[in-house]
């Protein structure tokens, strides 16, 4: 018989990730369809309305406090293990965010726990837990079953819904902890500008080469700008040096799962395919009509990039205005 | 000093993958298998790493079946000195794979080791950080800088948007990302001398799986989408789809 369900939040400068209010509501979900309780966990510094966290079904968070747990450390699992261990919680739940794949594969060592990374769903059968995640990017999709004792689930960014926060208000236990000495620790943030990342955005702009040369990637910039999205590439232009890796889309790159996916002068090769074809909505332009980009493409324009996109950028504008 | 390289032997990611006939794996014929492309630049620091010190050994390991062996050999043959291939036919869950690989890091008395920071076939993330648990080693994923000052490890991983730079110190594991340097291809005397370095061959140590395939299935197709139109006269249409149909902007 299950006991409990514990969320670990992810904080970062204090703020606390879109990725685990996804969690939140789905351990919250969990909890219930197992007839059992659910609280999270935060570890940081200073945090910014942990008790927000209510607003997604959770009543009970727990923040980890001290000093030097600003930032991420192997303190961070070793503190999340003796919490588990605490209150004796077998279900453990992460955002699949740098944090989360990190941490989550840790416990799973320290806990002698199996653990379903970046899962796309799950479903309860009796005692069992079934979860469904991408493998070869996203080319097969495979269910699992955790026999462990204690089972960690790691959830794929953007996929699980946490819609809008009711006003609920979790309550929540500042713990003063001791960390004494740090065997591995973050010493400077560095910021890849304001930009945002194709893992985490709602709506991603992504290049090929069908832009045909690095300069005219502004164009994809420039509409991703409009839409407040995120930049993404394919393998092609990040070979060609035209973007950085931390950009690409694919199964060497970064598989991800918008809501919307625009591909800008990308023929869809299948490694790329792999990567974004679970995004909710995909528009394609591209010049070439046989580009199996159109394959999975929900709208295409079977046009010139350089003519469709200034065009796409002023509708857009028109749009907003209106 | 002694490094380890833990390689997988994975399909190539321009393969088409078609599902095999247990309904829980792949179809492996005509599948041409590779090097796991992250594994190159872990096999590349490792190298990297002992040419800069001026002295010691390269190893690398797999865990899996006879096959594998090809994967160990390519490695050899970038200058890997020898290879372990921890054998077992059946598939594990990552915490078995990692528990027969902390065994045997153990036995080596390794301190410093590399991984791929992930398979390009199981996509978890997640050997390298349960090894260095096991372990209880140091570590450091997704690593796109590393550099190593005595038993001092300045690393950088990428996470969203951005950079940690991160410190630590030996023994420790780290995963490679892309980007973290350029794998160096094997030239014809490194394949020559290949063959005359040794494979060792055992059984992986005894572990139990927790995450067990029920199944394996195509994604879902996707249904056939809208051509809009074939120039820039399609936009205003197209932005009334995605406002009014798809509901996204």
């Amino acid at each position: 018989m299950a006991n409990k369900v514990l969320v670990f939040l992810e904080q970062r400068n204090g703020q606390i990730k879109k990725a685990s209010f996804e969690a939140a509501k789905v351990g919250a979900e969990l909890a219930a369809k197992l007839g059992i309780e659910a609280e999270a966990v935060v570890i940081g510094n200073e945090v910014e309305s942990p008790e927000k966290v209510g607003g997604f079904g959770i009543k009970k968070v727990t923040h980890l406090k001290n000093a030097l747990l600003e930032n991420y450390s192997d303190a961070y699992k070793e503190l999340l293990t003796s919490y588990t261990n605490e209150i004796n919680a077998d279900y453990l739940l992460f955002g699949n965010t740098a944090m989360g794949k990190d941490l989550a594969p840790k416990l799973s060592a320290k806990l002698d726990a199996g653990a379903a990374m970046d899962i796309l769903a799950y479903e309860v059968e009796g005692e069992n837990l079934k979860a469904t995640r991408p493998v070869y990017a996203g080319k097969a999709l495979i269910n699992v079953n955790i026999t462990s004792a204690i089972k960690i689930l790691s959830l794929r960014p953007n996929v699980f819904n946490a819609g809008e926060a009711t006003t609920d208000t979790a309550e929540v236990t500042v713990k003063e902890v001791e960390v004494t000495e740090l065997k591995t620790k973050v010493t400077e943030l560095k910021k890849a500008g304001d930009k945002l990342d194709v893992s985490e955005a709602e709506f991603i702009v992504a290049g090929g080469r069908g832009l045909k040369e690095a300069d005219k990637f502004s164009l994809v910039e420039d509409l991703a700008k409009e839409l407040g999205a995120a930049i993404g590439a394919s393998r092609a232009v990040v070979d060609a040096g035209w973007r950085p890796h931390s950009e690409q889309v694919g199964q060497t790159g970064k598989t991800v799962s918008p809501t919307l996916y625009i591909a800008l002068g990308i023929s869809g090769a299948i490694q790329h395919l792999a990567g974004m074809r679970s995004s909710k909505y995909i528009v394609a332009i591209n010049k070439d009509a046989d580009a199996p980009i159109f394959q999975i493409a929900d709208y295409g324009i079977t046009g010139d990039v350089f003519e469709v996109v200034p065009a796409l950028i002023e509708e857009i504008k028109k749009v907003k205005n209106g | 000093m002694k490094i380890i390289v833990c390689v997988s032997h994975v399909p190539d990611t321009a393969t088409k993958i078609n599902l095999g006939a247990d309904g829980k794996s792949i179809d492996n014929n005509g599948v041409t298998f590779v090097v796991n492309p992250y594994d190159e630049y872990a096999i590349e620091e490792a190298l990297k790493t002992k040419e800069s010190l001026g002295e010691g050994e390269v190893i690398a390991i797999s865990v899996g079946p006879e096959v594998n062996k090809e994967t160990i050999k390519k490695a050899l043959a970038m200058g890997v000195d020898r290879g372990i291939l921890l054998k077992d036919e059946n598939p594990r869950d990552s915490l078995a794979v990692a528990k027969a690989l902390a065994d045997e890091i153990k036995q080596e008395g390794a301190e410093l080791v590399f991984f791929g920071k992930q398979s390009v076939d199981y996509d978890n993330s997640v050997v390298g950080q349960m090894t260095a648990e096991l372990l209880g080693f140091n570590s450091v994923s997704v690593v796109v800088d590393f550099k190593l000052d005595g038993t001092n490890i300045v690393a950088e991983r990428e996470i969203e948007g951005g950079r940690e730079v991160v410190e630590t110190s030996l023994p420790a594991i780290i995963t490679a990302q892309k980007g973290l340097n350029e794998p160096r291809y094997a030239s014809l005397k490194g394949i020559m001398a290949a063959k005359k370095k040794p494979i060792d061959e055992k059984p992986a140590a005894e572990a139990k799986s927790y995450v067990e395939v029920v199944e394996m299935k195509r994604p879902a197709p996707k249904a056939a989408g809208k051509i809009v139109g074939s120039d820039a006269s399609a936009v205003p249409e197209l932005v009334r789809l995605l406002r009014e149909e798809a509901k996204v902007i």
